[in-house]
């Protein structure tokens, strides 16, 4: 006979918000999975039950108004790397684990990060629609794109993010340049053919593509603002891949708009979605994805399978393999 | 005193033809009249010409042509493709052809991976629904396909499906190719290529089909029904040769019917496609308009070495990339 399952709270499956089917049924192999909806349905019955909370691109928003339903919480177990919306504190101070997915997202947005620069830089987009445009008759010799190839190549923010981006790069013969908090061993340099940059306006000065990997924290919230944006070449392309709010959106908006850069490729925006009204969507220098940066199959599924580690080894009373630990 | 450049037809500036900043590196070298101010007076203008600078197919190379210029000594092709000159009727005539190959290499590989990764990430689709009026959440079924750690298969190991490697290993692709001759020891552990003599085989184990073969009767249509059935349906086909290497209408059910996921085609037959054909309707196909080597910076160093391929014909020294049969 078949033990009851913990029970674990999702924002929903399906839906459009929704996990998929697939990566739900990976949740109910160990867990008894209840909905947001339903557990408001009736937050006295269910709340108790809950002991793990499943956090999949951002939702449920986790709220002091939620944790109050759920007494016997043992950790918030988050999809993705960044927890940038998590209290953490506040949710420690409840006796409660945070616990998010280090490593398997790397690579999947590392290419995203790849796929934006390319895109942009050979204008693939406007390229696309020229060719299906039921206007067109000639193949058009004025759409000329920016060379990859040997280009200045600046990552701000070297994690294992970044670092994999640089790998990518190097493929292309990129010339790399780095900033981080801490300079990378000599070894890891070597592998991706990156040189430390001391000095944040010196990469922003030098690269032809300047890429945003860091995590958002106080400190780099707004890091690339009006002053950093007039830096860069005016020639130069913005890639981010972080957090929108890494990024002054309206100084990026005057940037693009008065020529002091020539484009930007978006999978983060703030907030997200963007206003419809938003400057940023009309400006034909911009590409922008809704935050896909992990949207394959394989990376989503990876990522579940270790959510639901890391919540069964807190319901299981042993240590949470991700266990976000705050300095 | 100057000696007096020698005479050179091309095209024309603007228009369908070259960009204006190049035309300076042309100027250099030759005195220039474009084929518009030819036909106004072929009989005084053509005697004169001794070379044919060809951008984009144009002029065509036709005997139409040809035979109007009897001083001809080369035909200088922008771009490496030579598919659309008749090199042993043009050479029967006496008239070298060159061609401008490796300073192509690095714009067109870099374009194939743009295109290999945007359709695998859904880029296009990405960005329309970001910018959607009436988008008003982000959409959590909008998924793609794994890069990293995929298989990628390259027909064509010439310089840019060698570079097409070496860019496909940065992401840890797994890369077998396929080539008329094995490349050296060296160039495949460079890039950790596995050579597959059976082409067949290259297409049933790859995740991602990149076409970069020359064309010539061997490759056209070397990609027909049989091969895409060969394929799997999670594959997505990848072209940046020329669109006769690919049987079209295959091509076009092959991918109505999900016998492969999805194509990314920078070349397609004719260019640009009829604008009713149902290539330009289908969600899972990515184009753009034969843009594999449209950057300034490409496009300078094919105008250089076109120009210079000429010089050396016309002054009878040694010709850096003449095409010999």
């Amino acid at each position: 006979m078949e033990e009851e399952k913990p029970w674990v709270l999702i924002s929903e499956v399906g839906g459009d918000h929704g996990y998929l089917a697939e990566l739900a049924d990976i949740v109910k192999q160990h867990f008894h999975i209840i909905c947001y909806k339903e557990l408001l349905e009736n937050p006295e019955l269910y709340g108790p039950k809950v002991q793990a909370l499943l956090n999949w691109k951002f939702c449920p928003v986790v709220e002091p108004e939620l944790l109050r339903l759920l007494p016997s919480l043992k950790v918030v177990a988050s999809g993705g790397v960044g927890v940038d919306h998590l209290d953490v504190p506040f949710i420690n101070s409840l006796g409660v684990k945070v616990a998010n997915t280090p490593g398997v997202v790397s690579d999947s947005t590392a290419d995203l990060a790849m796929a934006l620069l390319l895109a942009s830089a050979r204008r693939i987009l406007e390229g696309h629609q020229v060719a299906i445009d039921p206007k067109t008759v000639l193949i058009p010799q004025r759409l000329m794109g920016v060379e990859v190839t040997n280009a200045s190549l600046g990552i701000i923010g070297m994690g294992e993010i970044g670092h994999k981006i640089a790998q990518r790069a190097k493929g292309f013969d990129m010339k790399i340049v780095y900033h981080n908090r801490r300079r990378r061993s000599a070894e890891d340099e070597r592998a991706v053919g990156a040189k430390f940059c001391e000095s944040l306006d010196e990469l922003l000065g030098r690269s032809d593509f300047v890429m945003v990997a860091v995590k958002l924290t106080a400190e780099t919230r707004g890091l690339i603002g009006h002053r950093e944006l007039s830096i860069m070449k005016p020639t130069a392309t913005l890639v981010n891949i972080s957090r929108g709010q890494v990024v002054d959106q309206n100084a990026l908006v005057d940037a693009l708009q008065s020529g002091r850069i020539r484009a930007a490729a978006l999978d983060v925006t703030h907030p997200e979605p963007l206003p419809r009204d938003h400057p940023l969507l009309g400006l034909p220098s911009v590409l922008i994805t809704p935050h896909i940066g992990i949207n394959t199959f394989t990376t989503a599924r990876r990522m579940v399978e270790r959510m639901v580690r890391n919540a069964r080894a807190a319901v299981e009373g042993s240590p949470v393999p991700d266990e976000v630990k705050l300095q | 005193m100057a000696e007096e450049k020698p005479w050179a037809l091309f095209s024309e500036v603007g228009g369908e033809g070259y960009l204006e900043g190049v035309i300076g590196i042309m100027k250099q070298h030759f005195q220039l009249i474009c084929h518009k101010d030819f036909l106004k007076n072929p009989l005084v203008y053509g005697p004169k010409i001794q070379a044919l600078f060809v951008w984009n197919c144009y002029p065509a190379a036709e005997p139409s042509l040809l035979t109007s210029l009897p001083s001809l000594k080369v035909v200088a092709n922008g771009g490496v493709g030579i598919d659309h000159l008749d090199v042993s009727y043009i050479n029967s005539l006496g008239v070298k052809v060159t061609n401008t190959p490796g300073v192509v290499s690095a714009a067109t590989a870099d374009m194939a991976m743009g295109l290999l990764l945007a359709s695998a990430r859904k880029i296009v689709e990405g960005h329309l629904i970001s910018v959607d009026p009436k988008t008003t959440y982000l959409p959590s079924s909008l998924m793609g396909v794994e890069v990293s750690g995929s298989t990628l298969g390259i027909i064509g190991m010439g310089n840019i499906g060698y570079k097409i490697a070496q860019r496909g290993k940065g992401f840890d692709m797994r890369i077998l190719y396929h080539n008329r001759t094995r490349r050296c020891l060296e160039d495949e552990e460079a890039v950790g290529a596995i050579y597959c003599r059976n082409m067949d085989d290259l297409l049933k184990e790859s995740d991602f089909v990149v076409l970069a073969v020359n064309l010539s009767p061997e490759t056209k249509h070397l990609i027909g029904h049989r091969e895409l059935a060969l394929m799997k349906d999670t594959a997505t086909l990848v072209n940046i040769s020329r669109g006769l290497v690919v049987d079209q209408e295959a091509l076009l059910k092959a991918l109505q019917s999900g016998v492969i996921q999805a194509a990314a085609l920078d070349v397609t037959y004719p260019e640009p496609l009829p604008r009713d054909h149902p290539l330009l309707s289908l969600p899972n196909v990515l184009l753009t308009p034969h843009a594999g080597t449209n950057t300034n910076t490409t496009v300078r160093k094919m105008v250089q070495l076109m120009v210079e391929n000429a010089v050396a014909v016309v002054k009878g020294s040694q010709v850096p990339n003449e095409v010999k049969l």
